[in-house]
């Protein structure tokens, strides 16, 4: 196989939601979403991002693809050869990169205007970047339509007429037309029931295909996940703590909660029972996250050393795995002594 | 099998709505059976009529959803005359004895169905003393004694708190005391679990098969999870466009589904660890209108084995096996012989 080439490189990307002061309000404390997060996508791949509401997978969709920009880290992009950061480019560079990284929300309900008939909303962005003539563009969203198996003359309709599966086919058509390179795919599929599902993750693969696309794939279940992607980033309260291959994930995890995660999955079949680990609690407030590691207060292999020092992302094994977990290593900075 | 050992039998229930004009076919004929002590599972796309059929057994319709048809026979203990709940007037005194006491639901959504300005401990009582002659002493002992079985830290101090300083999994632990704490025989959970975190799902579940255990309840539980179906049920029953389509032991459904529906539904979802080159099944086209009048079987248009006799005439219940029975013409023939 030939050498991967990463398209998008994150490098510690953070992001903070500070609030202000108001009259007769002190600032709120600041929420950090996202906390030095670092993974880099290989080209034509699927990336999968898993874990609870809360964990700030979303929230790093959003900043892979501007809508709120990062407060802090570096996202390189590889532009045919020329690496650019994505924060620090000029409007024009910025105008240029917004149509080559799309994004797919998870509600197919809330993302199309209502009042705007489909072949408007096609049309705007393709105006808007230019991208042919009039006839040009109406060929092209009628070919889109066509890829995503609905009728062209669909685009006279409004969104209103569309079931959430078409309205989701017709949301991946459009994010098409712009010919991205990577398409952030936010929850794409769960607001849909089982049968329709099948449908539009079947769609997604032959598009992916078809189109040389990557994908940042986002969801919270794990098997749509594993089946989706080719590896897998699995957070826990703004934290990355585990990247691996999803092949192996199922058996090959190393990180706790990984471990909790997929055992508390059911398994559609008949008479494979799970072995559960039950995991105590809640998901910690983002607002008072635990010191140390993040996990430590709902995990059942805690030490000493995990409810002070906050372990760091490293290899362990071969093949890119990842793990943030003191079990594998040794912290790096010694733990401060209590006196 | 014994007549006595089923706690809640529906016969071809007929639920409809009426929106100005146009009827709505809600639940169009639904038979299945609940077993004492054991767990049922409804499964179904959105639309399909599971959350109406569960209603319906309480007759907590709202004002423009009326029965039309069919049967609810609720047999309190074995060796009762079963009651019918669907003959009972709908907010008469004797539906009443039973909703929360005998048979009582939990709701998908915990965070919308608490009332935020009570607290929790309020909530909780209202059940318990309207069902009850209790004092509210005894009434708060009791309560906090449940909530520390459902696993809630500190009861007795939250029993004063009020519901938006409970987290969802909590609410969800809430719920199931309002249902649980006059001890029904029924418990109906639509949808449980469905808002919330798979690790909290799982701890849910755990509780409430524990539940069941400890008090020996009856359980329905609806849900689209194939993964849920196959951790919890003794039986299952399959919906489609308001129609039990296929009915019988967690065994059959899973290793020998018969409706083209069932085991469409089944290939279609990914499982952990599946082969990735593989396709996934799906089923093409998507749920007819809940108002779409039928002239045969309703899976007909999107049926891979559909004929001409399939689109112009409704297939009839049949047990294909014991305790299995399935509605689709294919399983005409493999009867007869």
């Amino acid at each position: 196989m030939s050498e991967k080439k990463a398209i998008l490189t994150l490098e510690h990307v953070s992001k903070e939601y500070t609030g202000s002061a108001k009259l007769f309000k002190k600032a709120p404390p600041s929420v950090k979403a996202v906390s030095d997060v670092s993974f880099s996508v290989n080209e034509g791949e699927t990336f999968g991002i898993v874990g609870e509401s809360g964990c700030g997978k979303t929230t790093l969709g959003k900043c892979i693809v501007r809508l709120h920009p990062p407060t802090a880290g570096k996202m390189w992009y590889d532009d045919d050869g020329r690496k650019l950061d994505l924060m620090q480019l000029d409007q024009d560079e910025s105008f240029r990169l917004r149509q080559k990284l799309q994004i797919i929300f998870q509600d197919p309900y809330a993302s199309l205007n209502p009042m705007h008939n489909i072949l408007e909303a096609f049309d705007e962005p393709l105006r808007v970047h230019k991208l042919g003539s009039r006839e040009q563009r109406r060929e092209k969203i009628a070919e889109m339509l066509r890829e995503v198996n609905l009728q062209p003359d669909y685009m006279y309709r409004y969104p209103g007429e569309f079931s959430g599966g078409q309205r989701q086919r017709i949301c991946i058509a459009k994010a098409l037309a712009m010919q991205p390179r990577l398409i952030v795919c936010d929850e794409p599929v769960s607001a849909l029931d089982v049968s329709i599902q099948a449908q539009i993750m079947n769609l997604m693969r032959r598009l992916q295909r078809d189109y040389k696309l990557t994908y940042v794939f986002i969801a919270h279940d794990l098997s749509v996940v594993q089946y989706m992607s080719d590896r897998i980033a699995v957070m826990y309260l703004g934290k990355v703590v585990e990247i691996s291959k999803s092949e192996g994930l199922h058996t090959d995890y190393k990180h706790p909660y990984t471990e909790s995660l997929l055992s508390a999955v059911p398994i559609p079949i008949y008479g494979q029972k799970q072995k559960r680990i039950i995991l105590e609690g809640d998901v910690p407030s983002p607002l008072h996250p635990p010191a140390g590691c993040k996990f430590h207060p709902r995990c059942r292999r805690c030490m000493e050393v995990c409810r002070h020092v906050e372990p760091t992302l490293r290899p362990v094994g071969t093949d890119g795995h990842m793990v943030a977990c003191h079990l594998y290593h040794e912290p790096e900075e010694i733990p401060p002594k209590n006196e | 099998m014994t007549r006595d050992d089923i706690v809640l039998e529906v016969k071809d229930l007929k639920t409809r709505f009426k929106v100005g004009k146009k009827i709505v076919n809600a639940v169009n004929g639904a038979t299945f059976s609940l077993k004492r002590g054991k767990t049922l599972c409804i499964v179904g796309e959105s639309g399909c009529g599971k959350s109406v059929t569960a209603h319906s057994i309480l007759q907590l319709l709202p004002p423009v959803g009326y029965i039309e048809g069919g049967e609810v026979l609720y047999t309190p203990h074995t060796g009762d005359r079963p009651k019918s709940l669907s003959s009972m007037k709908r907010s008469g005194r004797a539906i009443r004895s039973i909703r929360g006491k005998e048979i009582s639901m939990i709701f998908q959504d915990p965070m919308s169905t608490l009332n935020p300005v009570y607290t929790i401990g309020n909530q909780i009582m209202e059940n318990l003393r309207h069902h009850e002659k209790i004092s509210k002493a005894e009434a708060r002992e009791r309560i906090v004694r449940l909530l520390t079985e459902l696993g809630i830290p500190e009861a007795d101090r939250r029993f004063d708190e009020y519901p938006h300083q409970f987290s969802g999994g909590m609410k969800q632990r809430v719920m199931i005391a309002i249902a649980m704490i006059c001890n029904p025989n029924i418990l109906i959970a639509d949808e449980p679990t469905t808002a919330l975190d798979v690790t909290i799902q799982a701890q849910i579940l755990e509780l409430m098969q524990k539940m069941q255990q400890e008090h020996g309840t009856s359980v329905i539980l609806i849900t689209h999870n194939m993964g849920i179906v196959a951790e919890v049920a003794d039986d299952v029953a399959v919906m489609y466009m308001g129609r039990v389509v296929e009915f019988g032991s967690l065994r059959q459904i899973f290793t020998n589904p018969k409706h083209p529906y069932t085991r469409a539904l089944m290939r279609s979802v990914p499982v952990l660890g599946m082969d990735r080159s593989q396709e996934l099944a799906s089923i093409a086209g998507s749920t007819p209108d809940a108002s779409t009048v039928f002239t045969g079987c309703e899976f007909a248009n999107r049926c891979v084995h559909a004929t001409d006799r399939c689109r112009n005439h409704f297939p009839e219940d049949r047990e294909v096996e014991d305790g299995h029975r399935v509605r689709c013409f294919l399983y005409e023939e493999e009867m007869k012989q």
